[in-house]
């Protein structure tokens, strides 16, 4: 599975970033090796073994349900790049 | 003997004793970072003011004797992943390089509960993806034994700042031996606990499934000490582990007798150093003549751990890094023409070259069509590589590695091709992948005076006996009494 220009493009747009042509050109051959190396896992035979996705066992925990204080709203707007009115400010998205 | 250059332990007695204050070791600490960090770099932040506030604080405990710990009006430093309250924390990246937390992580805030003075805020890796510090947005770090080499990473300014002696000790994180690789390059002691030991709330995410904290530290008793410290149940921690902490310096009683230690052939491998090689091999005949048995185990699915951990870990960075939009905290980019354009700008000038691989790596592997193959087939390798661990403890009380293929490697050495840097991690990754505790400790140097480091790791929740195995070690040499000529 050779990766292509076009995949890293797709793969930019999902994961929202904007790349130069000379960055689409670098990780296109980068990817393509660290893919290639990754791909040494299909020689491992995995049939019906259970994916990990967490290393420790894990029980729910049920909590009592009690009311406690979070941060203020000047606190939780204090890094805002842009607030207005005691909320994020960001770019119209309808247009 | 300097001040600066004594243990955790060593300070307390004299902070006890009234030998001392807590403001004058802070201030020797401060004059020390001031004296010294300018060639070494390992602090992005110093917190002066805020440490001389702790330090008083601290000796008035200490004046009356009231809710002393070990670590009352200890200076230490910790890495800049940790969020603390009104205090800059920017990951080591210009997209946090504005980022004033509004609340201190919970491991932070049991360190201050304990009294410990914090100097600064240590440089690393952007977001921890890396394995030198020449992932920073803002410099390197040097490694104090040698200031062309690296100091490791991701935690590199946490392991140098405590070999230069900038502190008596430092926090970092690991997520495939980010606190072991970096302690092991700069001859100190570093753990990775259990996953779920310390709480993760305020520690900004890299891969969840994998990021623990730990200490770093001069010594095994400081180790022991810092864990306790740190460690135990927090609900605001959904993975944090809810079972009882230990005294872990009680654990420190020098006797192996009868223990199990495990040799994974794995590990000694072509491309490991001769020097280290001889050195680990070394220590293994010390602990014999303290009366543990050495035992041969297997841990077959080795070969497969760097490329289970990168799918792993990219795939969950990639998740967690979706947060970082310009729109509630860190930097937004101007002038951009709608939402999406902005998350673009956004995220394109503030991510790095090296989080920018790995958050497309994360999106590639996870996207439509190739999930199966990649992710899904690396989180049934993993649960073999946490089944060969299970296999070999049950042989072994603990099994012991190398930390790291090599010594301190050169400045720039490894920056062209990501690869080779990742195979940096090749010892340190299978213990994250399967969730258990790992230690490094110093034992010995290599022809160039480089540190070198011992690998211990144990079962789940078994920080004891690696701690007991590591104490013993260190006890019969004198790897940890040295000091890198800064």
């Amino acid at each position: 599975m050779a990766i292509t220009k076009k995949d890293i493009e797709h793969a930019a747009l999902l994961a929202r970033l904007e790349l130069s042509e000379n960055e689409k050109d670098i990780y296109t051959s980068q990817m393509g090796s660290i893919l290639k190396y990754v791909e040494n896992i299909s020689r491992v035979n995995t049939q019906g073994i259970e994916p990990t996705t967490h290393s420790v066992p894990m029980k729910k925990v049920l909590r009592d349900d009690v009311a406690t204080s979070s941060i203020s709203n000047d606190d939780a707007l204090m890094n805002a790049p842009e607030k207005d009115r005691g909320c994020f400010k960001v770019p119209r998205i309808i247009e | 003997m300097k001040l600066y250059n004594l243990t955790i332990h060593e300070l307390h007695e004299k902070l006890k004793k009234k030998e001392l204050t807590s403001l004058e070791l802070t201030e020797t600490f401060l004059k020390r970072i001031d004296a010294v960090d300018g060639k070494i770099k390992a602090f992005i932040t110093i917190t002066r003011e805020n440490a001389i506030e702790q330090a008083k604080e601290a000796d008035k405990k200490l004046a009356s004797n009231k809710d002393i710990t070990p670590l009352t009006g200890i200076p230490i430093s910790v890495k800049d992943i940790f969020c603390t309250k009104g205090i800059k924390t920017t990951c080591a990246s210009k997209i946090l390089s504005n980022f004033i937390p509004p609340y201190d992580a919970h491991v932070i805030k049991k360190l201050k509960d304990a009294g410990a003075v914090i100097l600064g805020k240590n440089n690393m890796d952007e977001f921890a993806m890396g394995s030198s510090t020449e992932n920073s947005a803002f410099f390197t770090t040097k490694n104090p034994w040698d200031i062309e080499r690296v100091p490791g990473g991701s935690s590199g300014g946490s392991a140098a700042s405590v070999a230069a002696n900038e502190c008596a000790a430092s926090i970092g994180t690991d997520t495939g031996g980010s606190i072991r690789q970096p302690a092991a390059l700069c001859g100190i002691v570093g753990l990775k606990p259990t996953y779920g030991r310390v709480s993760r709330y305020g520690m900004i995410a890299f891969a969840s499934s994998l990021d623990q904290a730990g200490p770093m530290t001069k010594d095994v008793t400081d180790c022991a000490i810092m864990l306790n410290a740190m460690a135990g149940y927090d609900p605001q921690d959904f993975t944090s582990i809810n079972a009882p902490v230990p005294d872990y310096t009680k654990a420190l009683t020098k006797d192996v007798k009868g223990l199990k230690i495990g040799i994974p052939k794995e590990y000694f491998i072509e491309g490991l150093d001769i020097d280290i090689e001889k050195s680990v091999k070394h220590a293994i005949d010390v602990l014999k003549k303290q009366g543990a048995s050495v035992i041969d185990v297997s841990l077959p699915h080795t070969e497969y751990a760097v490329a289970v951990y990168y799918l792993v870990a990219t795939a969950e960075a990639s998740s967690n890094l979706a947060r970082y939009d310009g729109v509630k905290y860190g930097h937004r980019a101007k002038d951009s023409k709608n939402l999406i354009d902005m998350y673009r700008k956004t995220r394109s000038d503030g991510f790095g070259p090296e989080v920018k691989r790995r958050i497309m790596l994360g999106t590639y592997s996870l996207s439509a069509g190739y999930y199966d193959a990649y992710y899904k087939k690396a989180s049934q390798v993993r649960t073999l590589i946490k089944r060969d661990f299970e296999d070999a403890f049950k042989k072994c009380d603990v099994i012991l590695t190398p930390t790291a293929p090599t010594p301190a490697f050169k400045i720039g050495e490894k920056t062209a091709d990501p690869l080779t840097m990742y195979l940096s991690d090749i010892f340190t990754i299978s213990c994250n992948l399967a969730g258990i505790p790992g230690i490094s400790i110093p034992c010995g140097f290599t022809k160039d005076n480089l540190p070198i480091g011992l690998q211990i790791l144990g079962k789940p929740l078994d920080e004891e006996t690696v701690l007991k195995v590591s104490f013993a070690y260190e006890q019969a040499t004198d790897w940890h009494k040295k000091r890198a000529g800064v």
